[in-house]
Formats: structure tokens, C-alpha cells, sequence
């Protein structure tokens, strides 16, 4: 029986209506469960395979961080915490309107599911916007790491609140940045590559795909993005909120 | 105890009227093919043809080390030739070798499922490897990386001026399908069994592919960013591997052998899944102590990530690191012989025939144990700070990469050839090129350990006369070496058209593979199979062909 239904193939319109078999459900699996169990557990040990990812950064930033604590807490003291702390919300926000995209999806609600994907891809924009003008700034300050690095910000600190470092810790500053810059461009990355998958699950959407019951891939990208929003709430007290100043 | 099992009378068998090679017709329905036998074939070819470059490099090293002086390259040239040739035999053969073609093409028929979980991806994959290789090649090229296969900081960050960028590029680039092949095997391991296949009645192949793509997931990423830091502190001049902006060049260590480790273990552990399947079909016996050869493939992936440190024991490690890293280096021994202990005694008091797989395997256990010995050598401190740098190591990992690795795959192509193909490969001839190959590995790379030993450093292409007779013996025996690895070139091609027709089990083996047709159907089996017998349970094959027997007559 299961080798004729692959032998008339998913072109027939029969299977449309077919509940045990409908057209989403891929040749080599049998069942629609274990077609989305499948898709599930992969995503979940892509996600694996992401945490080792950010891993090889996370313990750069823990080694620096030892050997240079204050020249980590000066780098971190220039950030603009309105700026991370706004970020932080906008991110935050990003994951309720995907989840929110996940349980249209799965009420089959086609409108709900375009709202919320679009408000995801906003909020993904804003965040992308937020932390471009972050780096402009820290352009304008000679911190990005390099020829123009101004080591002199950290060794007279114009704000009499910061602790003047020794030349070498300051030249140290710089890991800082490094690690900064790649840390959070990893991210960016990340959200970038999001915000694209995003455009073409709006564009699927929008045609009517994943509320027929099929939800599996909505669910999944939502994990992802889940995912990516995780690893900014881990990056956002490293970088930013190293002994901060109080009301700065 | 064995059982006894005649081997079908193949002047009977017929080539299938359809299978999965003429299901289809034309470069694209290889190129954009979902069939994991498809992408598995798209695979062996593609890592064939990277053997024989990698190879090519090797046979160019043996032939400048034919004498004492530096007369065939310039040293700048003899960098390049090392280094392309760990890199490619590295990441495009060792690496992609058994999982993605063997097990590529048996483990969704093994465990009874109709592709991999997830076809495009493993398409994907192979794209990835492409791509990867293309980059590699494009380094090549243009004149090669000269920073040996480690990529070590700063050598590779400020004091070489190759394409260390390029090919670092395309190492990340065939790590992520590596990462994809593991990620797939694994769900289908978990999740597409078919009924009745419970963990414990898997074929060993899939336990150690499984264990091997535990490290693939795991450790794959690690390599990717470590090697993103390396561009990036080449182009931008990101200094975290940078001593004179307070990087450390040590932690470049880390994180590379964090990867390259557990590499050498996912190189080798699906090598062990073959030599386990070969045992057991050519003794006619159920592999002796399965538990425990499935688990050891499991605690050799545990232990396998932690003790990447004794690659650094010369490096600055701290005493007390070094003597845990070196501890634990020897508790990976355990499993290592567990499982050999285990292939013995599943040889003893087996029928045991010496078909060339057969050979092939136990080539593969006296290599590989003199390999893994050699191993605790290397584990012990005071050993290691004499030996590593010399050619003792380069002799090790040869024992266990070529010797052990090498062979298995061997094995494993030879093994499931005629599942493949549906046809035979030649018998005598390809006995005499695993003979060959034993006896042509044994006089490269024996005198190796001596000549190391001895103090000859690896990474030069100069060193004392009084080393030469040992470098000819290895030169020598690298010719033989590779008449061994051209034979099978010619005669498996020649195969496809003239070899015997094999029929659907012409081991006589237990595995589901061999209870369809061959070469299988694109879907594999008409019917999802049920699963009622342990693996490797030949009476229950004697009584299924006594059963076939009484139906057709």
C-alpha cells in the first residue's frame, strides 16, 4: 500500500484531502509525526552545533577577560546602555511576535501569521538599525580596534567616574573591541540571516503555505530564532554590564 | 558458535530490470538528486579524486626524502607538499571518507528507512565539500599554503604570505558539510528506524557512524570559528591570537585541537563500524561482546573530547594539565581494545573465510593496534617530549590513519561493492592488492618509527646520511604502497561491466542491506521491513534461505 502512494506521487490530487497522507508529507517518511519529529530533532542539534559555534567566542572572551578584568571594564563602561538595554527589549519583543507567528500557524490563522511574521522582521530591523548606529559611535570614539584606536580615551578617560589604565592595560582595551565587534557581528550575522529566511517564510505564507496543518518548518525557524535571541541575552551583561558606573 | 552458511550459487543471479542507477537518466538527475545511494556514488567519486591528489603530494615528499640533501624541491616548496597534502587528505578524504559514501549509501538501508531524514541537506552537503575543495584547489593553484595542515598562530596569521585565507576558507567551508552528514545521520539513527530495529539490534556500522557524528556535530564548529579568528586576524588584524595586541597564541591551540582531536576519531571510528561488519560476515559469527563494541564506540566519542591537550604538551601547558590530559589519553585505550579483543574473539572457533574485505580487516587490526599502541606511547610525558615533532608521530598517525582508516575504507568499499554496483569486483586480483597494500604500508612506514626514534624531525626536506637507508626503505615501500591503491583504481571500473553479477547477498550477511536487491530500488524496499532478529543472527539467515528454498521449489 505505502509503495503505491509513492508510486502515484505527490502530483496526485487525491492526496490533497488524504489525512494519512497529504501532499507535505515527504516520500521517505511515514507518518506525519514522525516527519515533524524529525524536522524538530535536527533543528535542535543544529542548534547544538551553534552553541559550540559561539562557544570558540565565549571562551576567548572568558580567557580575556580574566587576564585583562580592567581594561574588559573600561572597554564595557563606552558602550551606550540605553542603546543595549533598548536592543535587549526590542529582541525580546521579536521572539513573543514569532511565537505569536507559531500559534497562528498552528490555529491555522493565515492573517495572524503574516502580522507576526512582519512584526518580527520589523523588530529584527530595528535591532539591526539600533546596533548599526552603536558601531558608527564607537567609529566616531576611535574604538574600533586598529591604526585609529585611541588608547589615550583609556588612559586619561575624559569621564572623571573612569579608572585611568597603565598604557599596556589599555592597549588591552583593544581584545575588548575585538572580541566585541566579533562577538556582536557574529550575532548580527545570525539575525541577518534570519531576517532573509523570514522575508521568504512571509512570501510562502503569504501564498498560503504552513496553515494547512504543515507547521513544522514556522516551528522550526522559530527555534532558530529563539536561539539567536538567547545568545544576545548572554552577550548583552558580558559586554555591556561589566561593574558599569552607577546612572550612567 | 558459527554457523555454518553456503554462499548463494551466483551463476543464477540477475542484474535488476530497475534499480537506482537507471531509475533516472542524465547529469541532473545526479546533480539534483535526493537519493542517498546517488549522493553516496557522487561522494566516492569526488573523494577518489582528492585520494589520488593527496597521494600525489605524498609520493613527491617520499621522493625528495629519497636522499639526504635537498635536492628535488626547495624547502619553501617541500612546506607547500606537506601541507596540501595533510589538508586534503585531511579534510577531503579521511574525514568525508567512510560515513559520507559507505555510510552514505547503507545507513538509512540498515536501519530500515527509505533515504537519510533529511536528502536535501545531505545534497547539501555534498555541495559544501565541493564548494569546500574548490577553494582548496584554487590555493593549490596559485601556489599552495605552506603553513602545514595545523594552521598554527602566528605562523599562519603573521609570518606566512601563502593563501593560508583561501584554504582556510575552504576547510570551514567542507567542515559545515561534514557538520550537515553528521547532523543526518544522527536523526536518522533516532528517528527513522523501522519497526522492531531497537538500539541494540543495529548493525555496529551504525553505532559507530553515530558516535563519529556526535563528534562531527560537536567539535565541527569549534574548527569553523577558530578558523574565522585566523582570517579575521589576517584581514582585519583581530589580534586574539596576537601576543603583541595580549592574545594568545596558545589558545589557538586549544580551540583547534578541541576539533582536531576528536577529528582523528571521527576519522577512525566509522573505519571500526566497517571492520566490525566484516568480521562478522566473514566468520559466520554474531560479533562477540556487542554491548560492549557499541558502547566503546560511544565512550571512545566521550573520552575523545577530553584529551585534546597532550597535542600540546610542549607548548606551556601547565604540569598538572598535562598529567590529567595524559591520563585521560590512556583511558581512551580501553575502548580502542575492547574492541579489538572483541574482533578476536569473535575469530575464534567463526568459518572463516579470506575474501579480499576479510584481508583488508585484518590488516586493519595489526595496523591499527600497532598505531594505537604507539598512541600511549605518545600519551606518556616524558615519552612525548622525546618523540613528538619526529617522525615517530608521523609514523603514528599513519598506523592509525592510513593503516587503520585507509584499510577499513578499503574493506568497506570492497564489502559493499556489490550492493552498489550488482556486480563483483575480481577476487584474486583484488586479494593481491590488499596483500600489496599491507606489505607496502608495513616498509613505508615501519622504518619511520625507527628513523624517528632516532631524532630524524619531520617538516624538513633535509636530514643527516645516516638516516638514508631507513628514508629509502620508506620510499621504497611508498612505491609498492601505491601500486596497492592503483589496482583497485583500475579493476573497480572495470568491474562495472565485467565483473560477475552478484545477486542480493552474496556474503551471505545479515544486515538488512542484503536482503534487498542489488543494487537496491531509489526507495529501497517496497515495504518497510520489520525488524524481528538481533543483528548478525545467522541462523535466522540459514532459516530464511532454507524458507526461500522450499517456497521456489
Amino acid at each position: 500500500m505505502d509503495s503505491q502512494a509513492i508510486a502515484t506521487g505527490p502530483a496526485d490530487p487525491h492526496q490533497e484531502h488524504d489525512e494519512a497522507h497529504p501532499a507535505y508529507l515527504r516520500h521517505h517518511f511515514v507518518t506525519v509525526d514522525q516527519q515533524r519529529e524529525t524536522a524538530s530533532f535536527g533543528m535542535w542539534l543544529f542548534l547544538l552545533t551553534e552553541i559550540m559555534f559561539f562557544g570558540g567566542l565565549f571562551m576567548a572572551y572568558l580567557l580575556y577577560r580574566n587576564w585583562y578584568y580592567d581594561a574588559f571594564v573600561a572597554g564595557s563602561n563606552t558602550l551606550s546602555i540605553g542603546l543595549g538595554t533598548t536592543n535587549t527589549a526590542v529582541l525580546i519583543l521579536s521572539s513573543f511576535t514569532m511565537a505569536m507567528g507559531v500559534y497562528s500557524a498552528e490555529i491555522r490563522n493565515r492573517k495572524g501569521l503574516l502580522t507576526s511574521l512582519s512584526l518580527t522582521i520589523f523588530l529584527g530591523l530595528v535591532f539591526l538599525g539600533i546596533k548599526t548606529v552603536e558601531y558608527h559611535d564607537k567609529y566616531v570614539e576611535h574604538h574600533i580596534p586598529g591604526a585609529s584606536f585611541s588608547v589615550e580615551d583609556f588612559v586619561h578617560p575624559a569621564d572623571k567616574r573612569d579608572v585611568p589604565l597603565a598604557p599596556d592595560m589599555a592597549q588591552h582595551a583593544q581584545l575588548y573591541f575585538f572580541l566585541y565587534f566579533a562577538m556582536t557581528g557574529m550575532h548580527a550575522l545570525h539575525m541577518i540571516i534570519g531576517i532573509s529566511i523570514l522575508f521568504i517564510l512571509l512570501y510562502q505564507a503569504w501564498h498560503g503555505a504552513y496553515v494547512n496543518g504543515h507547521t513544522s518548518t514556522i516551528d522550526n525557524f522559530g527555534l532558530y530564532w529563539h536561539f539567536v535571541d538567547i545568545v544576545w541575552i548572554f552577550l548583552f551583561p558580558l559586554l555591556y554590564l561589566i561593574s558599569r558606573h552607577p546612572l550612567k | 558458535m558459527s554457523t555454518i552458511v553456503t554462499l548463494p550459487n551466483q551463476q543464477d543471479a540477475q542484474l535488476p530490470k530497475l534499480s537506482y542507477l537507471n531509475s533516472e537518466y542524465g547529469l541532473k538527475s545526479w546533480l539534483l538528486t535526493g537519493d542517498h545511494k546517488r549522493i553516496a556514488m557522487l561522494y566516492l567519486f569526488s573523494i577518489t579524486f582528492f585520494f589520488f591528489i593527496g597521494g600525489a603530494f605524498a609520493g613527491l615528499i617520499r621522493l625528495e626524502l629519497l636522499t639526504p640533501l635537498p635536492d628535488l624541491v626547495a624547502s619553501d616548496t617541500y612546506n607547500k607538499l606537506f601541507t596540501m597534502h595533510g589538508v586534503i587528505m585531511i579534510f577531503l578524504f579521511l574525514v568525508p571518507s567512510v560515513p559520507a559514501t559507505v555510510g552514505n549509501f547503507v545507513i538509512p538501508i540498515m536501519v530500515g528507512a527509505k533515504d537519510l531524514a533529511f536528502p536535501k541537506i545531505n545534497l547539501l552537503s555534498w555541495y559544501l565539500y565541493v564548494a569546500g575543495a574548490c577553494f582548496l584547489v584554487f590555493a593549490l593553484l596559485n601556489g599552495g599554503v605552506d603553513t602545514g595542515w595545523t594552521f598554527t598562530t602566528p605562523l599562519s596569521t603573521h609570518y606566512v604570505n601563502t593563501h593560508v585565507i583561501t584554504a582556510a576558507m575552504g576547510v570551514f567551508i567542507a567542515g559545515f558539510s561534514s557538520i550537515f552528514t553528521g547532523l543526518n545521520f544522527i536523526v536518522t539513527i533516532h528517528r527513522m528506524r523501522c519497526p522492531g530495529m531497537t538500539w541494540f539490534r543495529l548493525p555496529l556500522f551504525c553505532w559507530s557512524n553515530y558516535a563519529a557524528s556526535l563528534l562531527m556535530v560537536l567539535g565541527t564548529p569549534v574548527l569553523a570559528i577558530t578558523l574565522v579568528l585566523v582570517m579575521l586576524e589576517r584581514t582585519v588584524g583581530i589580534g586574539v591570537f596576537d601576543p603583541t595586541k595580549g592574545g594568545d597564541p596558545i589558545l589557538f591551540q586549544h580551540l583547534f585541537w578541541f576539533y582536531s582531536h576528536p577529528a582523528v576519531y571521527i576519522m577512525i571510528l566509522p573505519g571500526m563500524g566497517v571492520i566490525s561488519e566484516v568480521i562478522s560476515t566473514f566468520s559466520r559469527k554474531r560479533v562477540f561482546g556487542y554491548t560492549a563494541v557499541a558502547f566503546s564506540s560511544v565512550a571512545i566519542a566521550v573520552f575523545g573530547f577530553f584529551v585534546w591537550a597532550h597535542h600540546m604538551f610542549i607548548m606551556g601547558v601547565s604540569n598538572y594539565s598535562a598529567l590529567v590530559f595524559s591520563l585521560l589519553t590512556m583511558l581512551v585505550a580501553v575502548p580502542s581494545a575492547i574492541k579489538i579483543f572483541n574482533w578476536s574473539a569473535t575469530l575464534y572457533k567463526g568459518s572463516i573465510t579470506f575474501e579480499t574485505p576479510m584481508l583488508y580487516a585484518f590488516g586493519f587490526m595489526g595496523l591499527f593496534t600497532i598505531g594505537g599502541l604507539t598512541g600511549v606511547f605518545l600519551g606518556s610525558l616524558g615519552m612525548d617530549i622525546h618523540l613528538t615533532e619526529t617522525y615517530f608521530i608521523v609514523a603514528h598517525f599513519h598506523f592509525v590513519m592510513v593503516g587503520g582508516m585507509l584499510m577499513a575504507y578499503l574493506s568497506g568499499v570492497h564489502f559493499w561493492w556489490p550492493k552498489m554496483t550488482g556486480r563483483m569486483y575480481p577476487e584474486s586480483m583484488s586479494q593481491l592488492s590488499a596483500v600489496t597494500t599491507f606489505i607496502g604500508f608495513i616498509l613505508t612506514f615501519f622504518p619511520q618509527f625507527i628513523v624517528g626514534y632516532l631524532g630524524m624531525p619531520r617538516r624538513y626536506h633535509a636530514y643527516p646520511p645516516e638516516f638514508q637507508v631507513l628514508n629509502v626503505l620508506s620510499t621504497a615501500g611508498a612505491s609498492v604502497l601505491g601500486i596497492g591503491y592503483v589496482l583497485p583504481m583500475l579493476y573497480m571500473p572495470w568491474s562495472l561491466k565485467y565483473g560477475k553479477i552478484a545477486g542480493s547477498n552474496p556474503w551471505q550477511a545479515t544486515g538488512l542491506e542484503w536482503q534487498i536487491q542489488s543494487p537496491p530500488l531509489t526507495e529501497n524496499f517496497i515495504d518497510i521491513p520489520i525488524m524481528d532478529h538481533e543483528a548478525y543472527d545467522y541462523d535466522w539467515l540459514a532459516h530464511k534461505t532454507e524458507h526461500e528454498v522450499t517456497t521456489v521449489g
